[in-house]
């Protein structure tokens, strides 16, 4: 088998990104420029701003991590970029480039959908879960259990009919004064709540199924926090109520997927898998089960040009693109993918 | 004649998607109005455009594109798809403005001055005023601007001016009024063009203006484009 290097580069959202793999040395290069602080001005991402940084900080990161892989183009067997779901505008700027690169260097482009970027990131780690697993994706976009058969075989067993677990942490926070995005900062302040002094429901736990809701959690705070004096004490003990609510509700739901598809690994993506309850009660739940759990490293959490890199070395050896289209679609149903 | 010019340019900021070779004096274009499809069209035009004038990537001076003023979108498509090729091929960039390149039509039709115009939306146009130079070729007579059709103006020179731009199809009553009896016709339906691109970019390629493929960057001239929040967040450092 020749030798596979991915060129892969990722700008769906807030972050641009870009990174080499290679199938026999593993990644070789990645770099990233996070555009949190544009954004927290607005208290949430703008999605022109968004697309007018990602421009300017591209073509800069892509000649940084071809330096930092020592890859000459010559090298690399292929491309790959995040073609959607994500912001129209700002999937545009990496496919535009990403495609123009290929078509100029005469190499295959391939164009991966985000969110199997990070279902596949944990196989980035040195001790990878094998096929099949069950996914629990929770980031600030998203909120899924997929079914992972193989490369391109994937079944949405459940989903927010809502707001996003990583979307509601943020929301919240923002209700209780903390920056934007306000996930981390919120996990922070529950440390300090006093357990059971407010009840949180469980949404949608008490009926079967695997969806899940939580935009009423972010009104109960609200409503909760207005019948209170807005001590340092009361924000914590709110924030921790939330959180015991939002991370309960993924592992009732992630345990009866567990069960219903018979999986044996879990793989938790996306941002709010930083979250050390949500992976201390995890462990547990698997540990009883009888299942393993795998994180990808915190880096690869979150949106990053690795899983897609990694997407591409897994997807090129079932063929490329077809023609020299620039593809991006904002919307792009996971379910829909083969390979 | 090794040393003949050799410049590849699209322009993607309005419906018409094309792209231009200029090769020693002759164009090969291809155009086509194709409203929210540059992304599916652009590559494929460049490679036929290409094959047409005999020529491969490699073998440019450079590649031109349409900086803007324009639809956002379409402005940044030019502008990454001119970066990705560039970088890959090593050559530089020309960034030249799609007013400009409209008003050449108009300049190419016989006026001596052009105002171009296009829809910004939100009740607003991208102008500026354009005279020839020795060669015929757009050359700025005021700033590009972004504003109301009612709020747009003529230089004081030369004294009659033609129009042109999708702002006359937008706003032909408002503009008509504000630019006076100086306005002697006007073109609603002409988009900017690779072609035009192409030449505009021989003479910036000889005046020196080549750039480095990251710097191909869009003119948007609206820069304000979110509501700062009342009050800063809560938490915002
Ligand atoms: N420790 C944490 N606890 C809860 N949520 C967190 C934590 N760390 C990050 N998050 C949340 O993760 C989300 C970011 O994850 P990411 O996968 O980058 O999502 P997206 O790209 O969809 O915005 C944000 O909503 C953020 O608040």
């Amino acid at each position: 088998m020749p030798n596979t290097r991915i060129l892969g580069i990722e700008t769906s959202c807030d972050e641009t990104a870009v990174a080499v793999y290679d199938h026999r040395q593993g990644l070789l290069a990645h770099v990233l420029h996070s555009q949190i602080d544009l954004h927290a001005y607005y208290g949430g991402v703008v999605p022109e701003l968004a697309s007018r940084d990602h421009i300017q900080r591209l073509l800069p990161l892509v000649r940084e991590a071809l330096s930092q892989a020592h890859t000459q183009p010559a090298e690399l067997s292929a491309i790959a970029y995040t073609a959607g779901p994500g912001l129209l505008g700002a999937l545009l700027v990496g496919a535009g480039v990403a495609r123009s690169l290929a078509w100029g260097w005469g190499l295959p482009a391939l164009a991966i959908h985000h969110l199997e970027g990070h279902l596949l990131a944990p196989l980035l780690e040195p001790d990878p879960p094998a096929f099949p697993f069950l996914c629990l994706l929770v980031s600030g976009g998203h909120t899924l259990l997929v079914d992972v058969q193989a490369l391109g075989v994937y079944r949405i067993l459940g989903e927010s009919i809502d707001d996003a677990a990583g979307e509601a942490f943020d929301k919240t926070a923002k209700l209780l004064g903390l920056g934007y995005p306000g996930g981390a900062a919120l996990a922070a302040l529950a440390l300090q709540g006093e357990p059971g002094r407010f009840s949180f429901p469980r949404p949608m736990t008490d009926r079967p199924g695997l969806d899940f809701s939580f935009s009423g959690l972010k009104t109960h705070a609200l409503t909760t926090l207005r019948g209170l004096a807005g001590t340092d004490q009361d924000r914590a003990d709110v924030a921790h109520a939330f959180e015991a609510a939002v991370v309960d509700t993924l592992c009732i739901k992630t345990r009866r997927a567990l069960q219903q598809i018979q999986a044996q690994r879990v793989v938790v993506a996306g941002g709010v898998g930083a979250n050390q309850r949500l992976r201390q009660q995890l462990a547990e739940l698997a540990h009883s089960e009888g299942a393993s759990v795998h994180y990808p490293r915190i880096a690869f959490c979150t949106d990053n040009a690795a899983m897609i890199a990694l997407a591409g070395c897994l997807r090129l050896a079932h063929g490329s693109d077809p023609d020299l289209s620039i593809c991006a679609q904002a919307r792009w149903d996971l379910s829909s993918l083969r390979v | 004649m090794s040393c003949a010019l050799k410049i590849l340019a699209i322009e993607t900021a309005s419906e018409q998607c094309s792209a231009a070779v200029w090769y020693d004096g002759t164009l090969y274009q291809q155009s086509q109005l194709a409203p929210r499809e540059h992304a599916r069209l652009i590559l494929p035009m460049m490679q036929a455009v290409l094959d047409e004038a005999g020529l491969s990537l490699s073998q440019l001076d450079a590649i031109a594109f349409g900086r803007g003023p324009g639809a956002f979108t379409g402005v940044r498509i030019a502008a990454s798809v001119a970066q990705g090729s560039a970088f890959a091929a090593d050559l530089p960039v020309l960034a030249i403005s799609s007013l400009a390149a409209l008003a050449q039509q108009g300049l190419d039709q016989g006026s001596r001055a052009v105002f171009a115009a296009t829809d910004a939306r939100m009740q607003e146009v991208y102008c500026a005023s354009f005279g020839a130079d020795a060669q015929g070729l757009a050359q700025p007579l005021t700033e590009e601007q972004v504003c109301s059709p009612q709020a747009v103006s003529l230089p004081v020179e030369p004294e009659r001016f033609s129009g042109i731009g999708s702002g006359f199809a937008s706003y032909p009553d408002a503009l008509r009024q504000a630019l006076g009896p100086r306005l002697t016709q006007y073109q609603p339906n002409a988009f900017a063009e690779a072609a035009c691109v192409a030449r505009l970019a021989v003479r910036a390629y000889h005046s020196g203006q080549q750039l480095p493929p990251e710097q191909a960057m869009p003119v948007y001239l609206r820069d304000h484009v979110a509501d700062p929040p009342k009050r800063p967040p809560l938490g915002y450092r």
